[in-house]
């Protein structure tokens, strides 16, 4: 939606008076009716039947510290529904279930991602680390012996059954090294299939060509013995890798320049001459991103403009809407007007009207070579509207005005109705001027009710992703950033691009560490508006 | 609606967007009809014929400030509208407005392989459907727990709703991101590139944002009226299923609408999760299609729009009429 969903400081009604009976007692003394023990018990059914999946599945991959909560989590949930009492934790459950998973563990997930060095290049765990930097420096071996192999597949993994030169069969996957088998062999002595697998025939060789060629079968548990690779399908030749691991010296050795790259300390390989073996794995950075972000002068600068312009944005569009709306408000709460209906009617269609589509049609309207503002109200024209920095800062400002005006408008109006008329009467029959009327009794009144949904409607606008990513892309880009920041970024465009943008790669760290900014200066935001606001006294 | 100068309406869809408004427009209908008055205070006595000069100082003006505004608040849609029933295509062709009129983009529109509208489309509408439902529910479970059951930890919960709600969950689009491919590996069905997972994606915000707006309209149904089943041998789940969620239909009526449309908008979130054309939104596939070559997808990109645009907007007149026939009706007679 165009404008903020409102309700955050909503004045409670009032409290319901106390229930005579507890809610205990109540469940206790009514007997459940068969259909709806039955509903229960087959929704309860389903979700264990997941849970169970889901737990088999974990046990499966050896992820035990999410199999335990999994486990924990699903016994909680039968004593919840299955225990008489606990009436809360049975309206509860689900919605809580959902909310911790997906938004408060996200939150703290967003925290710990902020104190890694998460992102391309440093994507996984030391082990699979090392892993792919072998099986990325593979060549093959110069007299390799020759395997003759048969490729064959089981639910849809691909694994090598080799015949050795001495002719011992032998299977093995990428992700399982080569073990002896029982398998079947054809009149030369190739084994040709195994129990339990579906070997490939020559078609079947052919669709998967590139898969099969990619391929490479660990000869054993220890890396550094190589692989088997085929580049053929129908012989496997014995790759090694250039570089070696030593566990010992926990570093790598090119064999064939003889350089040392050792654990740098940064998640990656490094040789003296400051050369990084890709991929690298995740670790822990500790405040590196924050002390990057406001000490490195490629991002300090760009990331401080972001903020000064995201505060901008959302004040002056909270100010322009305000002051549109409460104008118009004031303007159509004339009596004897007619026609009132079907001015308001359009004018609350910028409001209903998708807010995506909205952006994308003053993308269209807005263009500098062919849009409709240029070509013809202003005669041809060729004004940069969203390349701009100062123009395209402005052409935001307006079509949030567009999109936002029927908001206020709307709350002015109904806030406006329900300040009682003697009020101003009396004023005026006291001698007031109309407009100290105003300025004295209804806008201080109607700043009361309309207050809170000013400061929702600051919310919104602050993370307001979809207007200007979809409007302007955050550009005109500033091409000294250090990141990809452009004069029209906001903090919440910026973490999507430093985390999703193409070309400057993904930095899952860094964008985390601006989303935490953004929870700061929201918690702090929210934290004096509500101190401010009376909703946490009514609270009952 | 004993409102003679039907004024009313502004307030009603206000106090649809706005609980807050809802109270004092309520209390305002009841009130007895006003006295006629201007806006700027004086009190008129009766309504007579008047000379122009008068007429403009006191309406004229305000129907010059409506007609400005008529243009600036529709000239986008309208625009919009003739760019996608233009047969030229491009965006320098969309500028002479209702030159033609021609339904081909319409056509066109639903034959692109590389821009599956039609997925598309249902796409944005199942998952909308299918997150609304699941909002309605999750939320009106706990709504009724906060408003109807007294517990130890209950002002800490409906303080944290508070809190959680200010914090969108796109601020969280990275570990939400990291957290489904993670979920993926373990089970695919519902991990990165499914509608599902994206559905249980969205379900995470829903007690955040629309508990609190249920809650209050929960209390305003009496407790008598759960008294009195509980009196008549009714179980807790019976007096919620079979008589409070039919008195509170109308708030579930907005949620679900609201939610609707927030999620037939939203684009962070569905953009990372869906890569595959087929599997995309509205939100995701319509911009991917016209940020790419914008003059040249002009009109298709229009006829989208406008289809686009008709269910949202039509939910949204039909939200404002419920919400005002729900909130008159009341329950108790």
């Amino acid at each position: 939606m165009s404008n903020t969903i409102p309700g955050a400081q909503q004045p409670l009604l009032a409290p319901p008076p106390a229930q005579l009976s507890g809610p205990r007692t109540a469940t206790r003394s009514h007997a459940q009716t068969v259909r709806g023990l039955l509903i229960k018990i087959a929704l309860l059914g389903v979700v264990n039947a997941i849970a169970v999946f889901a737990m088999f599945i974990l046990v499966m991959r050896e992820s035990w510290l999410i199999f335990a909560i999994a486990a924990v989590v699903t016994v909680i949930i039968n004593v919840i529904y299955l225990r008489p009492g606990w009436l809360p934790a049975k309206y509860l459950a689900p919605g809580v279930f959902f909310l911790a998973v997906f938004q408060i563990f996200v939150v703290g997930y967003s925290g710990y991602i902020a104190f890694t060095n998460y992102g391309d290049g440093h994507n996984s765990t030391k082990e699979s680390a090392i892993e792919s930097i072998i099986a990325n420096s593979l060549t093959r071996v110069p007299d390799s012996p020759t395997y003759r192999l048969t490729v064959v597949e089981q639910f849809g993994t691909f694994g090598f059954l080799v015949t050795d030169p001495d002719g011992q069969a032998l299977l093995g996957t990428p992700d399982q090294p080569l073990e002896e088998v029982d398998a079947e062999e054809d009149s030369t002595g190739k084994a040709v299939s195994v129990g339990g697998w579906t070997s490939l025939g020559f078609g079947d060789l052919l669709a998967n060509q590139g898969v099969v060629i990619d391929l490479s079968v660990p000869l054993s548990d220890d890396p550094n013995d190589g692989a088997l690779r085929t580049p053929d399908g129908s012989s496997a030749y014995v790759y090694t890798s250039d570089l070696v691991y030593d566990e010992a010296s926990d570093s790598f050795i090119d064999t064939t320049g003889g350089e040392v790259y050792v654990d740098g300390g940064d998640g990656a390989f490094v040789n003296d001459a400051g050369r990084e073996l890709q991929p690298g794995w995740k670790i822990d950075v500790g405040f590196e991103n924050f002390q990057r972000a406001f000490t490195n002068d490629d991002i300090r600068g760009p990331l401080l403009s972001v903020t000064l312009w995201t505060f901008a944005f959302a004040i002056l569009s909270v100010a322009s809407t305000f002051v549109l709306g409460l104008f118009l408000a004031i303007v159509f709460n004339a009596p004897h007007m007619r026609g009132k209906k079907i001015y308001r009617v359009i004018m609350v269609l910028p409001y209903a009207f998708p807010g995506f589509l909205s952006a994308l049609v003053f993308l269209g309207l807005f263009n500098q070579q062919f849009g409709f503002f240029n070509q013809v109200l202003l005669g041809g024209a060729s004004i940069p509207w969203l390349t701009d920095p100062w123009l395209a800062k402005f052409s935001i400002l307006f079509v949030n005005l567009w999109l936002g005006f029927p908001y206020m408008f709307l709350i002015c109006t109904g806030a406006l109705q329900s300040i009682p008329e003697e009020l101003s009467e009396a004023a005026t029959v006291d001698g007031a001027k109309p407009f100290a009327v105003f300025r004295l009794i209804k806008f201080p009144l109607l700043l009361v009710s309309v207050a809170p949904l000013l400061i929702s409607s600051f919310a919104f606008n602050f993370n307001n992703f979809n207007l200007i990513y979809m409007l302007t892309g955050g550009g005109p880009r500033d091409i000294e950033a250090g990141v990809d920041a452009g004069a029209t970024d906001i903090l919440i465009t910026l973490v999507y691009k430093v985390a999703f943008g193409e070309g400057t790669g993904r930095d899952y760290g860094l964008a985390s560490a601006f989303a935490i900014l953004i929870f700061l200066i929201v918690a702090t935001v929210s934290i004096v508006s509500f101190r401010q606001t009376k909703a946490l006294e009514e609270l009952n | 609606m004993t409102n003679p100068f039907n004024t009313q309406q502004g307030a009603e869809i206000g106090e649809r967007l706005n609980p807050l408004v809802a109270g004092s427009g309520a209390t305002d209908r009841s009130r007895a009809p006003r006295t006629v008055q201007i806006a700027d205070g004086r009190v008129l006595p009766t309504r007579r014929r008047r000379s122009f000069p008068r007429w403009f100082a006191d309406t004229g003006w305000r129907h010059l400030i409506g007609v400005v505004m008529l243009v600036f608040a529709s000239f986008p849609l309208l625009y919009v509208l003739s760019a996608s029933l233009n047969p030229t295509g491009t965006l320098v062709g969309s500028n002479e407005l209702f030159r033609v009129i021609d339904f081909s983009n319409y056509i066109e529109l639903f034959q692109r392989p590389q821009q599956p509208y039609a997925a598309w489309f249902l796409n944005s509408l199942v998952i909308g459907l299918v997150t609304a439902a699941g909002t309605v529910f999750l939320g009106a479970l706990a709504a009724y727990a906060f408003s109807r059951l007294r517990f130890t930890g209950r002002r800490v919960g409906l303080l944290t709703l508070l809190l959680v709600q200010m914090f969108p969950q796109l601020l969280g689009v990275v570990a939400i991101f990291l957290l489904m491919s993670g979920i993926g590996e373990i089970f695919p069905q519902v991990g990165l590139g499914t509608q599902s997972g994206l559905i249980l994606v969205y379900l995470g915000g829903a007690l955040g944002v629309n508990t609190y707006l249920m809650y209050g309209f929960f209390n305003t149904i009496p407790v008598s009226i759960d008294e009195a089943a509980k009196l008549d041998g009714a179980s807790h789940a019976q007096i919620f299923f079979g008589i409070v969620l039919r008195l509170v239909a109308p708030i579930l009526a907005v949620v679900g609408l609201l939610s609707f449309i927030g999620t037939f908008s939203e684009f962070v979130i569905a953009s990372i999760m869906l890569t595959d054309p087929q599997t995309q939104t509205l939100a995701v596939g319509l911009f991917q299609f016209v940020s790419q070559e914008t003059s040249r997808n002009w009109a298709i990109f229009s006829a989208g729009a406008v289809l686009a645009a008709i269910p949202v907007m039509a939910l949204f007149l039909y939200l404002q009429k419920y919400i005002i026939g729900g909130l008159t009706a009341g329950s108790v007679k």
